[in-house]
């Protein structure tokens, strides 16, 4: 980019014009789905594509919208929330998000209770606790008591695993 | 069946035994998660849906009021004790709320909130009771395409009209009608974005998306802005309010019962609207020795106000939602996919073919409504207790239930995998300002609003002049375009008149 055209954008722009081009994309995404639904051998007044085109055309429009609300400045850069937030904490995001790859990774293998629990200790260190040792603990009580209260109570089958199996 | 007998019916039923546990049962678990910052009702009442598997429907509903009641109840808890609303609604109750717990009187702005509370939702409640079966009767008269043009203003609604930006409010929207596409067309039995993956043919599940928005999304972008920064909890004092205080209190208690309740009918839902004005009518109206309270030491009338407001408004959702199958916020939209699953078709016909548990509903909201002021009254402590959960384990624990209550739909890891790429997409929705509900509304009302206006043009032979030509659609629709557009069009003259 260019210096001018740079100085032309208010600064913190940036990241407003990329999410305004998602939504763009979403827009296209959903049309382009339409266009691929089978043709249908039924009658209907109104066909199963239609709709799907017009939710498609109203968010690449909004996607518009938003390109050019972002070409002239963006919003969330002046928003309070935005503006006095702390910087990027990496280490926090960085162990939520490992939390929920491991479950991803484990729950099948191991089973819902100690996937469960991986995640639990991981996420609870992201969020700043120093004592691991405790949240394996209280993550092992919180998931056999969410695995019961959910199998046992509600009846929702929570597959099988090396405790599930047990109990 | 007229209101008194349809009371009487529906006491009849919430005073047995289950039905009062349930009651209690969904009080405790409302106040509870409404107390957490966090997790709110939708994200309750969405982990709560298997259940309909198990429970009768009326037991069903009855929890999931309990629990809708008891979290606007708990919320008020929250802004006061820590400054942090616990729900939308309560942001206003935080202002005032919290500057008179920093001045040693949390005590009577608990008790304030608790009792406005309750007499707003007794109004409430009884503004259901009355009102329902009138709007019943004029909602036998619409059609399809009147229908239509109902939820197309109640998209406006919901997603331009509330919230910073119509353009973010719509995109939000958008991406819900999008998620309710997906799955097999139930007319022509086509499947629609499915991006040729089998598992999601199906359709997506709204614990699914209730609970990537609502947890996943919310852990994650507390997790970016995370500081070493620890919240203090103020202490309650003592839990009583001087004659002075309750006779400052009434007023503000009944205004703003009766601001919040058209509010919630009204297809514009949303709690944050009358709140806030209640709080700039008590401002206004309060005795001029007082008014330097606001915004310093805290002001009772400040709390009284928009704290009943706040609840009488939640009432109001449950008119639109219980006569018309209209859902107007997150929570409402939940409960409606609750009574989808019980194969029960939401709308006007309900009072008349689930007769009975409609009114055995409404009764146990007068219920829930004792039980809470029971509850949230003697019980403040053990609620300012749960508050002292530290953040690391309860955001931990927020996402264990998420897990389970996702991959227990279907033990499939392509469901995890989809949760956390929409708890991704929530998490940028935060940070950029993109309102949720208007994701869970869309997914929900988008599919009842494609099968109306098939409905509507199959009945016209495919005339589209069917939604502009019945003279209800077209009032309806032109309410939607003067809702899209009315602010806009104001700004301008009122810019063009300054200049």
């Amino acid at each position: 980019m260019t210096e001018s055209r740079a100085g032309f954008l208010k600064p913190g722009a940036g990241p407003d014009r990329a999410v305004a081009t998602a939504v763009l994309l979403l827009g296209l995404l959903c049309l382009w789905q339409a266009t691929i639904i089978p043709a249908t051998p039924l009658y209907a007044q109104v066909g199963p594509k239609f709709v799907p085109y017009l939710v498609g055309a109203m968010v690449s429009a909004i996607g518009i919208g938003l390109v050019l609300a972002a070409l002239r400045g963006g919003w969330s850069a002046q928003m309070e929330e935005v503006r006095d937030a702390p910087p990027t904490n990496w280490r926090a995001l960085g162990l939520v998000g490992a939390g929920l790859v491991a479950n991803l990774a484990l729950i099948d293998w191991l089973g819902f209770v100690f996937a469960a629990t991986v995640q639990f200790v991981l996420v609870a260190a992201g969020f700043g606790s120093r004592r691991p040792g405790r949240d394996l603990l209280i993550g092992l009580v919180v998931t056999l008591g969410a695995f019961l209260a959910f199998d046992k109570l509600l009846g929702v089958n929570i597959g099988g695993g090396i405790l599930e199996g047990i109990l | 069946m007229d209101v008194w007998s349809g009371l009487a019916l529906g006491f009849g039923n919430a005073l047995s035994f289950t039905n009062l546990g349930w009651a209690l049962l969904g009080c405790f678990l409302g106040t509870a998660i409404g107390v957490l910052p966090g997790i709110g009702p939708a994200l309750t009442i969405a982990l709560l849906l298997p259940i309909t598997f198990k429970v009768s429907a009326t037991g069903a509903f009855i929890l999931f009021c309990g629990v809708f009641y008891g979290a606007m109840y708990g919320g008020s808890t929250t802004s006061i004790l820590l400054n942090t609303p616990g729900e939308s609604g309560s942001i206003i109750t935080a202002l005032e709320g919290s500057k008179m717990a920093k001045n040693g009187r949390a005590g009577p702005a608990l008790f304030t909130a608790a009792i406005g509370s309750f007499v707003a939702g007794t109004i409430g409640t009884l503004g259901i009771s009355f009102l329902g079966p009138i709007v019943v009767d004029l909602a036998l008269n619409l059609g399809p395409a009147e229908y239509f043009s109902l939820m197309v203003l109640c998209f406006v609604t919901v997603s331009a009209v509330l919230g910073g930006s119509a353009l973010r409010g719509l995109a939000s929207l958008g991406l819900g009608l999008m998620l309710g596409l997906i799955g097999i067309d139930l007319q022509t039995g086509q499947p629609r974005l499915t991006f040729g993956v089998n598992e999601l043919l199906d359709g997506t599940d709204v614990v699914l998306v209730a609970v990537a928005l609502f947890a996943v999304g919310e852990a994650l972008y507390l997790a970016w802005r995370a500081s070493d920064e620890k919240q203090q909890v103020l202490a309650i004092g003592r839990l009583t309010m001087t004659k002075e205080d309750w006779k400052r209190s009434i007023g503000p208690w009944f205004r703003g019962a009766a601001l919040g309740f058209p509010f919630g009918v009204m297809p514009a839902g949303g709690t944050e609207m009358p709140t806030m004005l209640s709080y700039y009518f008590e401002r206004k109206l309060v005795r001029p020795e007082h008014r330097k309270e606001f915004g310093t030491t805290g002001a009772i009338e400040g709390v009284a106000g928009p704290e009943a407001a706040n609840n009488a408004a939640a009432a109001g959702i449950l008119v639109p939602m219980l006569t018309l199958g209209l859902p107007t916020s997150a929570t409402a939209a939940i409960m409606l996919s609750a009574f989808q699953s019980y194969g029960i078709q939401p709308g006007p016909m309900l009072f008349t073919t689930q007769a009975e548990l409609v009114w055995t509903l409404i009764a146990s909201l007068y219920v829930a409504n004792i039980m809470l002021v029971v509850l949230n009254l003697p019980l403040v402590g053990l609620w300012a207790r749960i508050l002292k959960i530290p953040q690391p384990q309860l955001y931990a624990g927020i996402l264990v239930f998420a897990t389970i209550g996702t991959y227990g739909i279907s033990n499939s890891v392509v469901d995890l995998a989809i949760l956390y790429t929409l708890g991704i997409i929530a998490m940028f929705m935060r940070r950029f300002d993109f309102p949720t509900a208007p994701v869970v509304i869309g997914m929900i009302l988008g599919p009842m609003a494609e099968q109306a206006m098939r409905q509507a043009l199959t009945i016209s032979q495919g005339d589209w002049s069917a939604f502009v030509t019945r003279p209800v659609s077209v009032c309806i629709l032109l309410l939607a375009l003067v809702a899209l557009v009315g602010p806009r069009v104001w700004g301008l003259v009122a810019r063009r008149r300054a200049a």
